[in-house]
């Protein structure tokens, strides 16, 4: 039941997207929520929905991964509708009572939500298409410039790194535990909270003693490599920018370029 | 007659992703009532996952499985039941250890099957006694034993649910010589008062030899042979393409014979072996007179 929690949701994978430079992915996906919000009618959101497309088709993603990425959000999207389809003044379309629908807030919805549709697939293909630990990677290298301020981005790209290598550990811990117990006739799937709350202390407790052993056994068998923070480190994977790099930028800003270009020019519905 | 039974056992993780793997597949297995059954195979041969469905940790991807003639799946509601019938230990016990006191973890297992306190009371002191805990050590906690004894007494928690069949995931990982032959000394002694079926998952040939009268060797989820210990370890060149190992002693005795001393090739345990020299030595020293 706890292999059904995706932290991450890295979805291995081959194609072009998956060996962008990480750094890179992560300046694109800012681009193109730039892109998405930018693009104020119709056509031009159109763009991003066809970027969209283009990004899923060359991840090789499966494209119900689109769906998987949108369930929790589908409140927000309802909500934003409802709200923008009532509460927009303009020509009216529709009347009952002290609800109107007017032909903006429609308009206005639809751009909306297909806006948070997009947001959200985008920056899913982010993580579907790289590794937790490629991601810190890039965000550290990122945030480099922020330590002339002494902001400690090392040590907090450090603590994301081990979080992150510790939440499979810690599932499999919790799911070898739970069988434990359940081996020992521990019954977790049915009473009432209260019932439920305490048949989680056979498997809390002998989790987070075990939690502390591996933190005390990590700290030791760091500093027995002579871990000293980040100051001089070098790594084993360097960061590199290629020509698909340049490329999918070039891509992204001619996309970027193309919506400015269509607001400009192009008949605004509103 | 059989205590558990399988028909074509197949278990998938994660099926539908990426990850999908094919642990245990068309599994076909009768263990015997009153067996001590020693299970060996590779790390990710499938033991593991294969003794997981014993007790219903596992539902199977297809196939059935039966405890004592029941079909175990029959009713998901009432899997609790055979969990106390199959009792498993698994590797590393030492971490599922939650309890203030020892004999508050012990009896864990026996109040969640809805015991009588005086009968809860008298299992824990039998299991406890089994694995050779001292009164003394009932009321610490578990946390202030060492690695050894934390694991006899995670091994007591299971007996004292006094299940018909006892299966345990490698219960001599990580110990010295001294506290492996000490448990597995106490797991064949209970078995041989308690009269009931021991399932023994080891990576030690010798062990198995020592302990085990029917073998189960495990390859890439399938059962590779399933016989009598004496018979599994004759094979000893299919065991070793498959890289695992026969025991030390059956290894010198293999290669005596295969230089034409006339040994026999079919020993395994240094009991046997001692024998065997001295009779052979006796023979010799006939022939010469």
């Amino acid at each position: 039941m706890l292999k059904d929690i995706t932290i991450g949701q890295y979805f291995p994978g081959k194609s072009v997207l998956h060996r962008l430079d990480p750094r890179v992915k992560i300046l694109l996906t800012f681009l193109y929520i730039v892109i998405l919000f930018a693009a104020t009618n119709p056509i031009g959101l159109l763009v991003g929905i066809v970027f969209l497309f283009v990004a899923y088709g060359v991840s090789r993603v499966p494209p119900r991964m689109i769906l998987k990425s949108l369930k929790p959000v589908v409140p927000i999207i309802i909500f934003t509708t409802i709200l923008n389809m009532f509460f927009i003044e303009g020509e009216a379309l529709w009347h009952w009572g002290f609800l109107t629908i007017t032909r903006e807030g429609l308009v206005t919805a639809v751009i909306m939500s297909v806006r948070i549709i997009c947001l959200i697939a985008g920056t899913s293909l982010l993580t579907y298409t790289t590794s937790p630990i490629a991601l810190t990677d890039g965000l550290e290298r990122l945030m480099g410039p922020l330590k002339k301020l002494h902001f400690p981005v090392h040590e907090l790209a450090m603590m994301m790194t081990i979080a992150l290598r510790f939440i499979p550990t810690l599932i499999e811990e919790t799911d070898k535990i739970m069988s434990a117990q359940k081996a020992r006739g521990a019954d977790m799937e049915s009473g009432g909270l209260m019932q439920r709350a305490r048949a989680l202390v056979p498997v809390l407790i002998p989790l987070f003693v075990s939690a502390f052993r591996r933190a005390d056994e990590l700290a030791l068998a760091m500093e027995c490599r002579c871990y000293r923070g980040g100051e001089g480190r070098t790594r084993m994977k360097q960061l590199h920018m290629g020509g698909a790099d340049a490329v999918c930028a070039l891509f992204s800003l001619l996309c970027l370029a193309g919506v400015i270009a269509i607001n400009l020019y192009a008949p605004a519905l509103l | 007659m059989s205590i558990i039974k399988t028909e074509h056992l197949t278990y998938v993780y994660s099926p539908d992703t990426p990850y999908r793997k094919t642990a245990v597949s068309d599994v076909n297995l009768e263990i015997g009532e009153g067996d001590m059954v020693g299970v060996i195979g590779h790390t990710g041969s499938g033991k593991s996952t294969l003794i997981q469905h014993f007790n219903g940790l596992l539902r199977p991807t297809e196939g059935k499985i039966y405890v004592g003639g029941e079909d175990m799946w029959q009713n998901p509601k009432e899997i609790r039941r055979f969990r106390f019938q199959v009792g498993l230990v698994f590797q590393y016990p030492e971490y599922q250890l939650f309890e203030d006191t020892v004999y508050k973890d012990i009896s864990f297992g026996p109040r969640n099957m809805g015991l009588s306190e005086e009968e809860i009371d008298r299992r824990v002191r039998h299991a406890a006694a089994f694995v050779g805990l001292k009164e003394k050590h009932l009321q610490k906690s578990p946390f202030e034993l060492s690695g050894g004894q934390k694991r006899r007494v995670a091994i007591a928690g299971v007996i004292a649910m006094s299940p018909r069949v006892l299966i345990l995931d490698e219960p001599t990982a990580g110990l010295d010589p001294k506290g492996r032959e000490m448990i597995l000394g106490q797991i064949r002694e209970y078995h041989e008062q308690e009269k009931n079926t021991v399932l023994l998952v080891s990576h030690s040939m010798e062990d198995v030899a020592k302990y085990a009268k029917t073998a189960l060797v495990m390859n890439q989820g399938r059962v590779f042979m399933y016989a009598p210990v004496e018979e599994v370890f004759s094979h000893a060149a299919e065991l070793t393409e498959l890289g695992l190992s026969v025991p030390q002693v059956s290894r010198v005795f293999l290669t005596l014979a295969g230089r034409g001393y006339p040994v026999s090739s079919n020993v395994f345990t240094v009991e046997q072996a001692k024998r065997e020299l001295l009779r052979a030595l006796a023979e010799g020293g006939k022939q010469n007179a």
